[in-house]
């Protein structure tokens, strides 16, 4: 026990030393979360909105000041006639035009009815599809407050509702996935880099010339990776709150439990590739590339596992992180309880003890 | 008579048809300094493996410190030190943080582990660089290191595997300086080299070909045998009959 304290020691003091695995710790998570958190996102904002304004009247000029407030839209003004539209959006800078006709209020009133015009961008379908969106909802919002009890009368309004998400906050589908891509990368490859090191170096020799006993060295090595990794996943976690608004709905207990299960699959992982591998290089390799495209495309978090053939389907059940991203998803997101994720669970303990057991029975006491 | 602490009896290691290692036999004596060589592919490896610990004899036994290779591999390693020709010690640590690793990697006391390695790094003239990375220091200071490390716990055996590989002739024989001063000591010094003139300041040689032991006595009574007059001759009239060759 005294002698896994002193290795556990040198193994944290040798991490700390070394720049390329500090950056690859704790440098790659942040990046990712900013990258997939801010750039990759799904949701609009920013949209620059011409509104072309004839009636300038109260219900006008309130819907103007709900747009405004909302974050999706920089809100340009200018009155302007029909064959200028075609001119503004050739500017490239408007994406979208919002007019309000002649006497809009006035027709509210007296006919019960009245109409806008949107006019969007159509060279980006999906972007110009997400404003009309936008719009649509702002003004159904507006017709309901100010008219509750005639609204029924005049139309059936569609309320789209992005359960979970109701704010429609794009980053958040991203970060569980994040998360289990972090994971997933950063344990397993410097596990096995570090495991792999110490044969490239000789130092395993004398270490298992010693009389530490040689799986204790699989468990030395495990134990910083696995600390560090818990830390790593309170950086992704606090960053995904603070810095993307996203909130952890369910038990944070569960999800560290949960998270540290995985934590120990992907050491198992790295254990297993070190035990098949003598370079450094080798083990890199196969831990950063071997696991990153598996775990960026059956995890289902870029690509919907749903509209795979069968064979992708099935293949994707062996991906450790697909389990992961769905128990974290259903507490994170969600919040459910463990009910609801014991069968993820149990299918990632159940590969956690396959893969540590291999890497056990791999693991060569005698050297090459 | 002398206290042996190794003692070989028909050491057989086997894969399949072949011997790497064929019914060895010798004993070494405490203290003593007992080459062991071998061409490449001689079969000097394997049994060094087993004598450390690291390999089951096919059939035959050994006693390294008084214990068995066949079952007691957990007692031989806690009474045996052991470097090798890759150099063995964490660049990324100071001195004396590879010290205090690998002893404490042995069981050697904390306290005793502040003593000896102030006392060691002293001896070494390494006061000033002893909170310096390992990895800055000169190959052959390195290696110096690497075997004042390997005999940190006091084992009753050193094992050396080409410890001077790589080294220049100045620190070889400052190296040897060492060795000579462990063996007083009274630790055991088992080393493979293929330097001939590092064999010469052995007490005993050993010379393996094709799995078995040829040759097995001081370098003079085996000059004298060989007709030879240096170590080198010896080495080539007994290696040129090898039928293996390579690892």
């Amino acid at each position: 026990m005294k002698q896994l304290l002193v290795f556990v020691k040198k193994e944290f003091k040798q991490v700390f030393r070394d720049p390329r695995t500090l950056l690859i710790m704790f440098g790659l998570p942040i990046a990712q979360i900013v990258l997939f958190g801010f750039a990759l996102t799904s949701e609009v904002k920013n949209i620059d909105i011409l509104i072309s304004d004839h009636s300038k009247d109260v219900v006008t000029t309130e819907i103007v000041s709900k747009i405004k407030a909302t974050n999706y839209f920089i809100v340009h003004e200018k009155t302007m006639g029909d064959q200028e539209i075609e001119k503004t959006f050739k500017g490239g800078k408007i994406q979208c035009i919002l007019i309000f006709p002649d006497g809009f209020n006035n027709e509210l009133i007296h006919q019960g009815k009245s109409e806008v015009q949107i006019i969007a961008d159509g060279t980006d379908p999906n972007t110009a599809k997400t404003m009309i969106n936008y719009l649509t909802t702002i003004l159904n919002e507006y017709q309901l407050q100010k008219f509750p009890s005639s609204a029924l009368r005049y139309q059936i309004r569609t309320e789209p509702r992005m359960l979970f998400n109701e704010e429609d906050n794009g980053s958040m589908n991203y970060i569980p996935g994040v998360m289990a891509l972090i994971l997933m990368l950063v344990c397993t490859a410097l596990t096995s880099v570090s495991i792999v090191k110490e044969k490239e170096l000789g130092t395993m020799e004398i270490l298992l010339v010693s009389p530490f006993r040689p799986v204790m060295v699989l468990v030395a090595k495990a134990v910083p990776y696995f600390i560090l990794s818990l830390v790593n996943f309170t950086i992704i976690l606090l960053l995904s709150v603070f810095l993307l608004h996203i909130d952890v709905r369910g038990s944070l207990l569960l999800l560290y439990a949960e998270s540290a299960l995985f934590i120990l699959t992907c050491l198992s992982l790295g254990l297993l590739i070190s035990n098949s591998t003598n370079a450094q290089q080798t083990a890199l390799l196969i831990s950063m590339m071997g696991m990153m495209l598996p775990t960026i495309i059956f995890t289902g978090f870029i690509f919907p596992l749903e509209n795979m053939p069968w064979i992708l389907r099935t293949v994707s059940n062996i991906v450790p992180s697909k389990w992961y991203f769905i128990i974290v998803k259903a507490v994170m997101l969600k919040g459910l309880g463990f009910r609801f994720v014991w069968k993820e669970t149990l299918i990632l303990i159940f590969m956690t003890v396959v893969l540590l057991s291999v890497a056990l029975k791999k693991f060569k006491i005698r050297l090459q | 008579m002398e206290e042996k602490v190794i003692v070989c009896k028909e050491l057989t290691k086997r894969f399949g048809d072949f011997y790497a290692v064929d019914k060895i036999s010798f004993d070494v004596s405490k203290g003593e300094i007992f080459g062991f060589l071998g061409a490449n592919g001689a079969g000097k490896t394997t049994a060094m493996r087993i004598l450390c610990g690291l390999s089951y004899p096919s059939s035959g036994d050994a006693l390294v410190a008084g214990f068995s290779v066949r079952n007691q591999q957990e007692s031989i390693k806690k009474n045996i030190g052991y470097m090798s020709q890759r150099f063995s010690l964490y660049e990324n640590l100071s001195i004396l943080e590879n010290i205090e690793f690998f002893g404490g990697v042995y069981g050697v006391s904390r306290k005793e582990i502040k003593d000896r390695s102030y006392k060691l790094v002293g001896e070494l003239g390494l006061q000033k660089e002893a909170k310096k990375m390992v990895g800055s220091l000169p190959l052959g200071w390195k290696q110096k290191l690497a075997f004042s490390v390997s005999i940190f716990h006091h084992p009753k055996i050193v094992f050396l595997d080409e410890p001077t590989g790589g080294v220049d002739p100045v620190t070889r024989r400052q190296f040897w300086d060492m060795i000579y001063d462990a063996s007083a000591s009274g630790i055991t010094i088992f080393v493979t080299t293929h330097y001939m003139d590092e064999a010469e300041y052995c007490n005993r040689i050993s010379v393996m070909v094709d799995g078995k032991m040829e040759a097995l006595d001081t370098p003079g009574n085996l000059k004298t045998k060989y007709g030879s007059d240096s170590m080198e001759d010896v080495f080539y009239k007994l290696a040129r009959a090898a039928k293996r060759t390579g690892d």
